[in-house]
Order: C-alpha cells, then structure tokens, then sequence
C-alpha cells in the first residue's frame, strides 16, 4: 500500500510539471488557435537562462527566475512577432510547420550557446522534503512546490481572463476573431500578450521541471513539451483547469503502469489511455462539446 | 499555376544555398589545413608545406552525431580524434606524409551516417574513424564493407558493429560489457540481490543488460527487479528505484550513460534509497556534467577502460590537452577516438601504406596489420586486436571517492 | 504550362495534361540522373541519397492523400513507415535463403504495404470519428505506439519455426542454427539492400498514377466533398466513413512502400524518434505543406529539396542545422504569409489568369 502510495504521489510530481506546460500550451492554443510546437523550447532557453544566473553568475536564485521570465517572455513576443504573426490568416498547419522551424532553431541555437554536454541543475526550490508514514513514504520539496505553483497560477490566469479586461478581450478572440476585431479589440496585441504570458509561465516550468529533474540540454524541453501538450488535449485543449487534471491525470496514469504493467511500454499505454479517452470524450475531459452549424 | 513560382522560389533558395556551400566546403578542407600549418609551427618543426599541397596526404573521415540527442558523444569523438590528429600532424604525420581529417554529421541516425560516409568519400576519404553509436556503424559498415574501406569504430559497442573484416573497433562489445560486470559482482561478492536500470530504448545499454542478465544465475546474482526506461521517458526514475528498494536490491547496476545515471543517483538520494551503484564506461563522465553534486556519486562503482583522472602520465597529456582546446573534461568515448586515431597509425606504418594507394589496397592492408599491432592507449595498455575487429584489453574496475576515480583491485 | 502550348492540337483535358507533367518530371528526372550516373559525374553522396529522395517523395504524395485531399491532420504517418519497413524486413530475411533477390524485394514490398495497410485500417476506425486537432494528438500517438511495441519485440526463426517473445533475446529459445530477426531495441540488422533507384522511381509513379487517378475519380470527388463540407456531403448520402477510411487505408499503404525501400536500403533497422517517431511524421507534413497543401506534385518536389537542403548544407558544419532551421522558417513565411503572396500576386499579374490546380 506505502509503494501504492509512493507511485501514486510521484506520478502526482511529475504531473503537475506537465500541468505547468501544459497550461501554456492550453493559453496559447485557446487564443490563437495555433499549436505552439516551440513551446517545449522556450522551457529549455528558461532552464539555461536560471542555469547561468545561478549557477554560473552566482546570482540568487530569485533574480535567476525573474531574469527567465524576462528573458522569455522578451523571446516568445519576438518568435511571435517574427515568426507567427506574418502567417496570420494563411493555413493552421502553415503556421504549425514555422512553429516546428522555430523549434529547431531554438534546439540548435542552445546547441551552438550551450553545448551539447548535460548541465546539472541545482534546484531552487529550498521547501524541506515532507516525511510520511515513519520515513517511508517522501514527498520532495519539488512536488509540494511544483503543485502549488501550479494552483496559484491556474487560479491567477482564470482570474485575469474573468476580471480584467485584456482577459476579457483573450476570451473575445478566442470565441471569434473577426467579431472581437469588429468589437474594436486589438487582436495583434492581445496575441501578443497571450505569448507574452505563455512564455513567462514557460520560464517559470523550466525552472520548476529542471528542479524536479536536474538535468538540462538542448533537448531538455522537447519531450516534456510533447507530453505536456497530450496532456492539454486530454484535458480539453484551451481549458485552463483541464490542462491542469490532464496534466496530473498523465503524469500519475505514466507512473502506475510503469510501476504495475511494463516500464518500457509506458508510453504506449499513456498514449493508449489517451485514445480511449478521446473515443468517449472527443474533446478531452474538460473541453467543450463543439455545436455543429449547418 | 501561380505554385510554379513558389516553387521557383523555394528552388532558387536551394540552389543559392547549395552553391555557397560548395564554397564553404573547399573552405573547411583549407581551415584543417591551416590549423594544421598553426600546430605545426606551434611544436616547432620545419615549415613543410602540410595538408595545403593536397597531394600526398592520408584523408582519414569521421562520423557521428554532433547534433541530436546524441550530440555529446558525438562531439567527444569528434574532439577526441581531432587531438590525436593534430598531435600526429605536429609530430610529421605518417609514414612521412601527413593527414587530413574530415568529421560529418549523423545526428545519431542510420540514413544521415551514410549520407556522411558518401560525403566523406566524395571527399576523398581512405580511412574511417566512425560512426559514433551502434545503428550508424552498423549502416555504414554495409557501406564501406561493399567499398572496402577501413572503418574503425570508437565507440560502436553492439555485436554487428565489426561484422565485417574491414571493421574494427576500440571500446568492448556489449557483451563483453555485460558478463564483465557480473563476474565482477560475482567474483568480488558485491551483491547477490542485483536490481537493473536500463534504457531498453538503447543498442547499447539493452545489449549489456541481456548478457547480464544470462551471466548472472552463473555468478550467484539474483536479479530482484529489473526495469527499463526508454529515450523518450528518461528523466523520472522514481518507479525504477522504488522497485528496486521494495525488492531488497543490495547493488543496482546502470549500464547507461552518465547523463541518466546522474539523474537516477539525485532521485535515490532524494527517496532516501542507498544501495551500491554499479556501472560500465558509459557512466564515465559522471563527475564532470557541470554542477553536478559529485558527493551523489560517492561510492558508485563503474567498470571502464579509461577514467579522466587517472595518474599516468599518458592520461593526464590527454586530458590536460584536451582541456586546454576544448574546454570541457574528456569522457571515454574522446578517448577511444584518441586511441583508435593512433592505433590507424600504428597500424598504417606497420603496414607501410602510402597516401597515393586508393582506399581498398589500404584496407587490404591494414586488415592485416591491424592484427599484428600492440599499442598502449588512453583505453588500455598493450591493446591487440583479433581479426574479428575485436580489441583485447582488460577494463579496469574503479571507484568514486571522494569526487574522484580510485582504482579497485 | 509551355507543355500545353506545345500541344494545343490535342484536346486533353487540363487535370490529364496536369498528371502528364507530374509523371514527365519523374521520368525526365531518372533519365537526367541516369545520364549523370552514366558519364560517371555523379557523387557518392548523390548516388547514396537517391533512393531516400524516392521514399521521401513517396512519403509526401501519401501524406498528400491525408492532408491535403482527405481534409485531416496526420501526425503519425511514420508509423505506417515503421510497420511497412519492420514487416518487409522481417519477410525478406526469413525467406533470404528461399527466394531469388527480385522476386523476394517485389514480395517484400506487398507484405510491407499490406501490413501498413492493416495498420492503416485498424488505427483508422477509431481515429477517423475524431476532427481537426483531436484527430491529430491521436494519430501522433498511434505513431509512437507503434514505435514503442516494436521496440518490445524479439523474433526469431529457427528449424522449429518462428520464436516470439517480449521480453529478450535468449527468451526465444532457439536452436543452435536459429538467427535473431527482431532483436527488441536493436532492430534488425542485415536486412538485403535492394532498394535500388529504378524501384523507387516505379513506386514514385505507382503511387502517383494510384493518388492522381484517385483524386480525378468519382471516389476522390467524393473524399473531397468530406474535406469541403462534411455535412453537406452526408446530405447527398455519401458514405463519408467509408470514404475516409478508403483514402486513410492507401495512404497508409503508400507509407508502408517507403518504409519497405527504406530497411531495404540500410542494413541497420532501428525505430528510434529519429525515423520513426513524430519527428519524422512532422518532417513529412512539412514537405506537404511547403509544396503545398492538396498539390501532388508541389509536395514531391518540397521531399526531394528538404531532403537534399541538410546534406548540402553539409558545409557550414555546427552550423548546418540552425541555417536548415531558419531557411525553413523562411521558406514558410514566403510561401504562406498573406502578405508574401499578396506581393508575389501583384508582381506577376499574368500568373493570376492561371487556376489552381488541384484544389
């Protein structure tokens, strides 16, 4: 039952690092209907960001965090700006494909920066491992911290998109983009914006995933980005609280069948789970049923 | 129709780029030229004319990832033969003529390593050091076989990589990795109850596992649990070591490379697991991933040929070399490349071949030489090689104390 | 366009004369290399790169059925390649010593497609209820399902007949004589190379004159009508299930002949991210969309110029893959940005006379 348990709470850990993502992922899809394959990359620039502050510059790991998010956020606007917003209006999958060119280009560029050799990330999370059941049961610092944020900042982004205007305006376009522009809203800069946040939260999942995972190389974020983005279908792409169930459902769902059933078919069997889901739900766990117009 | 101009577009692109790179590629063959005049006047030797006069010069090719997941070992090898070239280079070359050295791209994939053996050949390659991991050896091995041009592979561990007997190699196979270890465990009484890690998604770490496992009952080892990750699945090992602790494992032995293994010692420390850690000459590296915390590895046991802080002098040119151009440590793979670069020159002059042979008389006679050489590398002193292509050496058991190799017995 | 210049007297049809191009610059192509090849001016790295342009080209012209004339999202294409290429080596291998090398590459290549059309149909049933992005995340994982349970598999063949297992090699329990064909994840090795350039270029034209035809028959008509307006398409009683599993089935078939060429073309068969995993399935999708969406022969030519882009680039060493990277994005922004052909449209006025040509 303690290993039940263990499985069960180190799923939980490594779900709420996908959540993280996949909030990201979620936002950027729900407004601008584009499938951000960059995101995993941005992740990773964030990781080697906080790497250099910290541990590099021996800067605080607070300024190293603050500096990601900067940095990223700056990023995410440029790739925007350069890459996305030129194609707006032309095909979904055009825009697909650059976002796959922007990918690769981040790959290769930390490649090029970086080096291919593995960094080995010191944690910033400084939250004491919790002891349970006499010391067999730990859930690590990492985990308590990485589900917390991701509360607060799932609460915080439903918050901003019902409360404030320029959440408002996400909302708008999201529904109807050429409604929301006849409305007078900005589209561009509330595009904009969503990359802006997307971004940031990036920074902060890059530096929560490299805590929880302490390794870091140019590829770091491109499997997790994957992940995090079956996880945001599996909760009903564009559903902040769903990327948040799909992301912990994932992580727990991968870790009890590699406990239980076979630790090299994970995957598939994640990957299966998500198909059944998908056959009964089609629009994920959460999402909304899409009324059909004749 | 208007398609026919994107395309024209999309084309006149292409043939742009496709023409400055031709540009670019006369260009790399006059930079290793140069750089080799550099080291030359560098060690002070008479200002012949290296390299530049591009005719009596042996053209050795190398292939492996230097982009990829696989990059690092790539560029370990990349580096590590560039020193042994460089050195060579400074030192006259062989046979009195001098070398040049060519290193493609195969992003660890077997379709690019053959695009990179025909590119190097297109080059004028004679002699191959390459490919870097099991797969692109393998593809390319069908290559060079059929052209008979001698390949020598740094780090190409899976049986099939010298299946040829124009192929040799300088690491151990996986299978001599793999009983190695568990007689090792075996015959030093390590452990009895043996928990595995492996990546089932890796030629090379489920080759060693296999031949462990089928040597272990013979040694006395009962393997309590045995667990996979794959390439795709590789930084969460929560499950894999829990297994391991429920089922009482003494000893958890990672045949896996170090980037892993760095991982699943973090994770045992913060689950509070501590069982004696066992490895092979993948896990060399541990110690010098940047930042990392070298007291997780304390105590951790890895079966290698070659270890980056050991005393002899030989070791500690290389590495200091190494470092000095390279800026990072050297790990085994930088090592077998060194070796496999010297033991190409020992074997040429042994043979007596001159630049001016095509590639299939060398290989002929290298085939042979290549048997009746000893050398003493980074990777093993006395190294001989077998006509199979394999390498006879014995791998030397060390131990992490302190952030550092000490020699077992 | 000057082909139909040349030949007004004859009254074909434009989509007739449309296909002969297509097929023309197949044929023009293999000629012109032939020709190369027999004056002795072809490179190694040329030669050893024809036949991955032709499983590439086939690649893009079956992922054109899907995208492109079917309306829907694959992100999972390679893994029809893997199963095509994986079945075909497994067959070419236990029947190296019974068949004579043509015969057994001919088979080899219906056993590939046959199995990938298998998997075609099977992935197809379920996933072909879903739409838009959903129907993508799915056929991205079937991809990696794929790729995962072959990396399970161990085969081995002896007297006794074939071993299987999952768990490793000395599982099997062969005999002394027995061979290992699917090593888990160590693929198969020594699979024959019989993938020659004069096959490829046959399989580029059947699959040309199979997805040309298709598109131009009542049964492509009505694929379309199902990516146009699926309700609208309904309404008229087309059967659209069976349409879309129709065009979903050959286009895995078409992945499952490439895959087929492709272990025939290595001795080294591994299902790695690298070849068989999303990254290639996207790598695909970018062919058929740089080339253009629906249009055949545009998706040929983008495989046949991203496939030779990084090994020309070969050059510009560490930094060959970040200018493939942007050349990419650009070529991207060129040939999609509303604004990029609005320019192309005003600057080539005579042009605008011209239709689309497979829409």
């Amino acid at each position: 039952m303690i290993s039940f348990i263990s499985y069960f709470v180190n799923g939980l850990s490594l779900g709420s690092v996908y959540a993280l993502i996949a909030l990201g992922y979620t936002m950027v899809y729900g407004i601008a209907k584009m499938l951000n394959f960059a995101h995993g990359d941005v992740i990773m620039i964030g990781g080697y960001v906080v790497f250099t502050a910290v541990s590099t510059m021996g800067l605080p790991p607070a300024v190293g965090i603050l500096l990601a998010v900067i940095i990223c956020t700056v990023l995410g606007v440029t790739i925007e700006r350069v890459a996305y917003r030129p194609l707006r209006g032309a095909t979904p999958l055009a825009v697909l494909i650059t976002a796959i060119g922007v990918s690769y280009l981040l790959q290769n560029l930390a490649l090029l920066i970086f080096g291919s050799n593995p960094k080995s990330f010191t944690s910033v999370v400084t939250v004491p491992a919790l002891k349970l059941a006499e010391g067999k049961l730990t859930i690590s610092g990492e985990t308590i911290v990485t589900i917390i944020t991701c509360v607060i900042i799932m609460i915080a982004l439903s918050m901003f998109i019902k409360k404030t205007k320029a959440g408002q305006a996400m909302l708008a376009v999201s529904e109807d983009r050429g409604a929301a522009q006849l409305m007078g809203i900005n589209v561009d800069g509330t595009i904009a914006l969503t990359f802006a946040i997307g971004s940031a939260l990036a920074a902060i999942a890059g530096t929560l995933l490299c805590s929880a995972y302490p390794t870091l190389t140019p590829y770091t974020g491109s499997m997790p980005g994957i992940k995090a983005f079956v996880a945001a279908v599996f909760g009903g792409i564009g559903s902040i609280p769903g990327a948040f169930i799909g992301g912990l459902l994932l992580g727990v769902i991968e870790n009890l069948s590699k406990a239980y059933i076979s630790s090299q078919l994970s995957d598939a069997i994640v990957f299966g789970v998500l198909i059944v889901v998908l056959l009964v739900k089609p629009t994920g766990i959460l999402g909304r049923k899409i009324s059909e117009k004749v | 129709m208007k398609k026919t101009l994107k395309k024209l577009l999309s084309l006149g692109l292409a043939v742009t780029l496709a023409a400055s790179m031709t540009a670019c590629s006369s260009g790399t063959a006059n930079e290793t030229a140069a750089e080799a005049a550099g080291t030359e006047e560098a060690a002070d030797t008479a200002g012949t004319d290296t390299g530049a006069s591009g005719g009596a010069v042996f053209k050795i090719g190398g292939i492996g990832p230097i982009t990829g997941n696989n990059a690092i070992y790539g560029e370990a090898v990349q580096n590590g033969t560039q020193l042994a070239i460089d050195e060579i280079i400074a030192a006259g070359g062989i046979n009195g003529a001098q070398v040049e050295f060519n290193f493609q791209d195969d992003e660890g994939d077997t379709e690019k390593a053959v695009n990179a053996y025909n590119t190097l050949k297109d080059w004028g390659m004679q002699l191959l050091v390459g490919a870097v991991t099991s797969a692109p050896s393998i593809a390319v091995g069908a290559e060079s076989s059929n052209d008979n041009l001698f390949q020598l592979t740094p780090s190409g561990t899976s049986v099939d990589c010298t299946k040829f007997d124009n192929q040799f190699r300088v690491c151990f196979s996986d299978p001599a990795q793999g009983s190695a270890s568990a007689q090792y465990i075996g015959e030093h009484k390590l452990a009895t109850k043996v928990g595995i890690i492996y990546d089932s998604s890796d030629v090379y770490s489920s080759g060693i596992h296999d031949n462990f496992i089928a040597e272990a009952p013979n040694q006395g080892i009962e393997v309590v649990s045995d667990e996979a990750f794959t390439a795709d699945n590789n930084t969460n090992f929560s499950v894999q070591l829990q297994k391991a602790q429920d089922a009482g494992a003494e000893l958890v032995f990672l045949p896996i490379y170090y980037q892993q293994a760095s991982l699943v010692l973090a994770q045992a420390q913060q689950m509070g697991y501590e069982p004696m850690f066992f490895g092979c000459d993948g896990l060399d590296g541990l110690l010098s991933v940047e930042n990392f915390d070298t007291s997780l590895a304390e105590g951790v046991m890895l079966l290698t040929p070659f270890a980056a802080d050991a005393q002899d002098e030989q070791t500690q040119n290389f590495v200091s070399a190494y470092e000095e151009q390279f800026g990072s440590t050297p790990i085994q793979f930088a090592a077998d490349a060194y070796d496999a670069v010297y033991a190409i020159k020992a074997a040429a002059e042994q043979a007596g071949i001159t630049p001016d042979m095509d590639a299939s008389a060398i290989c002929d006679a290298m085939k042979t030489a290549m048997t009746e050489i000893t050398i003493d590398g980074l990777t093993g002193d006395n190294i001989t090689w077998t006509a199979d292509g394999e390498p006879d050496k014995s791998p030397r058991a060390v131990v992490i104390e302190n952030g550092a190799y000490k020699a077992m017995d | 366009m000057e082909k139909k210049h040349k030949t007004p007297a004859v009254s074909m049809n434009k989509t007739t004369v449309n296909n002969l191009i297509t097929y023309g610059i197949v044929i023009v192509a293999f000629v012109i290399v032939q020709i190369v090849n027999a004056t002795g001016n072809m490179s190694s790295l040329m030669t050893g790169l024809l036949v991955p342009i032709c499983i590439y080209a086939i690649m893009a012209i079956s992922l054109n059925l899907t995208v492109g004339i079917l309306g829907e999202l694959s992100l999972g294409h390679a893994g029809f390649m893997c199963v095509g290429a994986f079945t075909s080596s497994v067959f070419s291998l236990s029947t190296q010593d019974a068949l004579p090398a043509g015969i057994r590459f001919f088979l080899a290549i219906l056993v590939g497609a046959a199995a990938a059309a298998v998997a075609g149909i099977l992935v197809g049933i379920p996933v072909l209820r879903l739409r838009g992005d959903y129907l993508a995340i799915v056929t991205l994982a079937f991809g990696e399902i794929i790729k995962n349970v072959v990396n399970v598999i161990y085969l081995g063949k002896d007297e006794t007949g074939f071993h299987f297992s999952t768990k490793n090699a000395m599982d099997l329990n062969l005999s002394e004589n027995g061979m290992v064909i699917m090593n888990g994840p160590q693929g198969i090795t020594g699979t024959p190379k019989d993938a020659t350039f004069l096959a490829g270029t046959i399989l580029i034209l059947i699959s040309l004159v199979i997805v040309l035809n298709l598109i131009h028959s009542r049964t492509g008509r009505a694929i379309m009508s199902v990516r146009d307006n699926r309700i609208a398409a309904e309404s008229v009683g087309i059967n659209i299930t069976k349409y879309k599993l129709m065009a979903f089935t050959i286009s895995a078939a078409l992945a499952g002949t490439a895959g087929v060429l492709y272990s025939h073309n290595l001795s080294a068969l591994t299902a790695t991210q690298k070849n068989f995993g999303y990254n290639q399935s996207i790598m695909i999708l970018v062919y058929v969309v740089l080339g253009g969406i629906g249009n055949t022969r545009g998706s040929m030519i983008a495989a046949v110029i991203l496939t030779l882009l990084p090994e020309l680039l070969r050059g510009l060493d560490n930094y060959r893959m970040l200018i493939y990277a942007i050349v990419l994005i650009v070529m991207m922004l060129i040939n999609w940005s509303p604004k990029c052909i609005e320019f192309r449209k005003r600057h080539s006025l005579k042009r605008l006379l011209g239709k689309k040509e497979v829409a």
